[in-house]
Parts: C-alpha cells; structure tokens; sequence
C-alpha cells in the first residue's frame, strides 16, 4: 500500500476515533488522534493479521499499552475488517461490546485487554516470549504512552525485554509530550526517553509520528536489529488532524460537543477528500 | 505418615516438576525459586523457566501475555508480594481477560516466622478471592497440595494457590485421596459443632477433635481446601445439621475463608459462629510455633472456640 493510501486510512481513523468519542459523550480523542499513522502502518503495511482468522495462533499480536487510546484501535479494526464500520459509534455504551477501552474477550483482533498503565508492555513481552519459547516468527508490537512512562513497571519491561533479548518486539513511543495534568516534563519529567532505553539495552529509532515513510522505514530497521527489542520514539502531535485538538491537554480525555464535533469531522472529511483525490 | 512433616512450598516444587513432563506449563519467578521451590522444576526444564528478577508486577502481566498464546503459565513470588504487591496486575491483565496464569503464592499467613510482619502475608485469601473469574486454594498437605497444582493446570482460568512456608504434618493418603476444585472434604463427622478449617490450620483442627471429643462434644470438621467457588452444599449441611461453626484459618479474620463461610450461612443457615484467625493485626517476627501459640491458632484456641459456639446454640 501506498503512503497516500496509508495516510488516508490514518485520517478515517482519527474520524472513526473523534465520531465514537463524541457518540460516546466521553473518552480519550488527543492520544487516539497522535498515533492514528502508526495504526494506519502496523494494520494495514506491517502486521500478518487475518479478520477471518482473528485468532491464528502464527499472526503478528498487538497490544494497545496506552489502552485509554481505544477509538483509535477500533478505527483501525473497523478498517481493517475486523469489527462492522457501524459498530463504531457504540463506543462506551452498556449494550455494545466497544467497552471503553480494549477487552481481548469480546472484541475481535484485540489481543490484549489493556487500560491499566504500564500493563499492556509487559503482556507484550510475555507474547514476545513466548514466540521464542515455542520457536515462531510471529512479531509482537506495542503502543506506549509518553505519560505512561511514569509508571515504574514500564522499566520493570523494558529491562526485561533487553535481559531476553526480545528482538521480535517493537514498541512505539507515542511522545506528544502532553498527559492530563499538562506538559509531561512539568508534571513527572520521565525523558530523556532515547538514552533512557538505550540505557536499558534497546535498539532506539527516533522518528516524526506522522510521516508513513519514516515509520515503514523505522519498522524496517528493527527487523534488521537482532539480540535486542526495538523502540521506536515517535514524536507526535496530540490531537493531530483536529486543528482545535492539536497540542491541547485538554483534549485528552474529553468529548467534543455538537458543534465542535461537526468542526472537527468538516477538518478530517476535507482531508480523507484531498487524500482519495490522491491516492 | 502422621509424622512425616513437608512444607506445602515443597509439594509446589515437586509438583510442578512432575507436571512439566506432561504438560507444556512454564514457570515464572521473581528471584525466588530456592524459597518458592520453583527451582526444583527450573532444575528439570530450565528452558521453561524464566527468572523475571524482583519485579512481580511485570512478571503478572507478562504471564498474561504468555498466556494469550497459549502456555499455561506458573508465576511465582511470596503472597506478601504476589496477591499484595502485584494485585492490580493479576485483576487486570490475568482475571478480567480470564487468562491461564496461576499463582504459585507460597510463604502464606504467620507461619513465615522470623522474617516478620512485612513478609506475612494474612490479607491474600480475602484480596483474591474478591477478584471476578480466580479460584483461591489453600491446601492443608502434601498430597493436597500436589493434587491442587494438577488441578490448575487443568483448569481453564486464573487459580491463586497459597502456600506455606513450614512443614506441616501430612494427612491425606496419596492412593486414596481425590481433589476436586470447589469440593470441601468431610475428614471427621461430629454432631455438636462443625470446625471448617482450611491450610496449615486443618491439622490443629483434627486436634481439637480429640480434645472437645474428652469433654464429650462431638465435633465435625472439615476441610475447605477451595475458598473459591466455596462448597456452599457441605456448610450449609453443617450448619443445619450440627447448629454451630467455628472457622479456622491462618489469615486475618477479616475477608478470608471465615468471612467466606458467614456470607454462605447469613445467606442460607444462619447458626452460631465463632472465626479463629488472626484479629485484625500484622505479626512480627519469632519462631512459627509461638507465633501460632500467640496470635491464637492453635489446637487449644480452636477447642474453646467451639466450646464458645455451643454455648451460643
């Protein structure tokens, strides 16, 4: 697939993630916005998945760490065949299945029930692990948050992948700098993020979040790096797509009403239009 | 037999030992296999033993993730920090998705000794127990202990298995004995007052048998090896059929198999009931006996809490 073609699957995706968010009245639209390139990449360039087999047990795993990002996860399933298009809008409702944030038992192709920071890398690892274990070349990928970086048990993984030398796991950094509380270094300062892997024995590759090639490419030289997991540092902007979203803290974890809404799907419509104009 | 004394860590060992030649099962450990005896398992597979090092959070959610493709995975650690530490870790990554991790929770309840009150773990039962989708077993022996890891190996889900540290006498014949999940066992029928007891605490139960049985009680005791799902059938039975309970257990008496056994009989036979257990206190360090004779749980305390319940009736 194309990048124009893979860019514009990111952007039906932020639409996907800001619409569910905003039926919803409630969720996290700014981290789902910031790693919507990333998901447009992993589902439909990198990862070996099958909707029809969402449970082949060879397939490359996923893990949503920074699970508060659920929308976006689902975007991208509904994209990718996973889930129905229209299921999408019944996020977060007591009688949809779309709980708010990713429950592997009830949802096709979500590997990991993620929401409690600092879990979904370590399950990740375990999958890593485990592909080593019984001699498979399936590949394990991660979303982390940048905030979710605070949480010790994150170092807890991120020595333990280094210590088994977990090189078929690639973990993304989604760093746009911002948590709720506001600027990540003003609230619990957790970069320098590069030395700080480099230092727990990962191969680091920094890149701009939003660029396709330098995703594909990054996802590339971590299937060249061998003895050791890769993280890919990937800066980002939170809200990204939504121009009043765009590096505002105060949409991390907040709904849009109406009119902000319609705002906001005008912005990414005319974006997926000038993409498939392209593609 | 009734001299022979093994810690039920050992069983664990052992066990996981034997069941790793039938069964693709891997083992986690936070830097303590030589205590929680997994070592005795990384001894015969070292390559399905994995050291996590002292991270127990990270080994929790790691085993999920081994889970998630299939292993049934043994994560190992103290209780203290096993249920306590990494509790939010076993509800989230292991129960809410019903993954196939058990905890091999080993050094449980007072009897730890000299390490003291930060190493005793007396809240485990209650902590996991109230987590959706877990099994909670506390077994009394060897060869219960032993048939309880076979059995969560078999099971489908998340099994907290607790473990002690000290050797206890061993009651059951191997030849004879069949564990089921969720059974109570009826060791001594009785007609006055019925002892539930579950752990290390079953042997001082049986005791105080003999010693209600010389001032003419006729007690019954049984043993709940699972707290959860509890064998709601066999202590309603009791209940209705002996009038009083006394609840034995070497855990806090907040939130373990007493509270357990109160919720089944407020529901459905309320009779008299009398909880031996630790009242609501950390312990500290000593010798296992004292500390047993101190904070109340032994043979004696278990007799006088029965007399106490009669009287009740």
């Amino acid at each position: 697939m194309n990048n124009t073609q893979l860019e514009l699957i990111a952007y039906k995706i932020r639409k996907h993630a800001v619409s569910a968010v905003h039926s919803a009245k409630s969720g996290h639209p700014g981290g789902s916005l910031s790693i919507a390139d990333i998901m447009s990449v992993l589902y439909f360039d990198e990862m070996n998945i099958d909707p029809a087999n969402p449970k082949n047990p060879d397939r490359d795993r996923f893990v949503l760490s920074k699970g508060h990002c659920a929308p976006a996860l689902y975007g991208a399933l509904a994209e990718r065949g996973f889930i129905p298009r229209e299921d999408i809008n019944t996020l977060r409702r007591a009688d949809s299945y779309l709980q708010g944030h990713p429950d592997m038992k009830n949802i096709p192709g979500v590997d990991m029930s993620t929401g409690s920071l600092g879990q979904g890398i370590c399950a990740a690892n375990g999958m890593a692990l485990a592909a080593k274990l019984d001699d498979k070349d399936y590949r394990v990928y991660t979303i982390l948050g940048d905030g979710e970086c605070e949480e010790g048990q994150v170092w807890e993984a991120a020595m333990f992948a280094a210590h088994y030398k977990l090189d078929n796991l690639v973990a993304f950094l989604d760093f746009n700098g911002l948590q709720i509380d506001g600027d990540i270094t003003k609230v619990m300062n957790p970069t320098p993020f590069d030395k700080k892997f480099e230092a727990f024995g990962w191969n680091v590759i920094t890149i701009d979040a939003h660029d396709i090639d330098e995703i594909k490419s990054a996802l590339n030289k971590a299937k060249d790096c061998k003895g050791m997991p890769t993280l890919i540092l990937a800066k980002s902007v939170k809200g990204k797509g939504v121009s009043y979203m765009e590096n505002n803290p105060a949409w991390h974890g907040a709904a849009p009403n109406d009119e902000q809404y319609e705002t906001a799907a005008n912005e990414l419509d005319a974006k997926i239009a000038e993409l498939e104009a392209r593609a | 037999m009734a001299d022979k004394k093994i810690a039920t860590r050992e069983s664990y060992g052992k066990a996981l030992a034997d069941l790793g030649k039938e069964y693709d099962i891997v083992v986690l450990d936070a830097d303590l296999s030589k205590s929680t005896k997994t070592d005795t398992f990384k001894k015969e597979f070292p390559d399905r033993f994995i050291n996590m090092g002292i991270a127990e959070q990270n080994m929790m959610s790691t085993a999920a993730g081994l889970a998630s493709c299939g292993k049934v995975v043994f994560a190992s650690s103290f209780a203290m920090f096993a249920a306590g530490r990494a509790f939010e870790q076993i509800r989230n990554s292991i129960c809410y998705p019903k993954l196939n991790v058990k905890i091999g929770a080993t050094h449980a309840g007072i009897s730890v000794g000299e390490d003291g009150a930060t190493h005793q773990c007396l809240e485990d039962i209650g902590i996991m127990r109230t987590i959706p989708n877990m099994v909670v077993i506390n077994p009394a022996d060897d060869v219960e202990a032993r048939a309880a890891v076979k059995a969560a190996v078999l099971h489908d889900g998340p099994v907290y298995l607790r473990f002690g540290r000290l050797a206890v006498p061993v009651l059951y014949d191997e030849a004879e004995y069949e564990f089921e999940i969720g059974k109570g066992v009826l060791l001594e029928d009785g007609t006055d007052v019925s002892i539930v007891a579950t752990g290390l605490m079953v042997e001082p139960a049986l005791e105080a048998k003999k010693m209600l049985a010389a001032e003419g009680i006729n007690a019954r005791v049984i043993n709940i090896h699972t707290i959860k799902p509890i064998d709601r059938d066999i202590l309603v039975k009791a209940a209705k059929e002996t009038g009083a309970i006394v609840t034995c257990e070497e855990h806090n008496v907040i939130g373990g198999l007493g509270s357990a056994v109160a919720e089944v009989l407020c529901e459905e036979a309320p009779v008299p009931m009398e909880r031996v257990g630790v009242k609501d206190a950390f312990g500290k360090s000593g010798v296992p006996a004292d500390l047993l004779k101190e904070y109340g749980l032994t043979a004696e305390d278990i007799a006088a809490a029965a007399k106490k319940a009669v009287s009740r009736k």
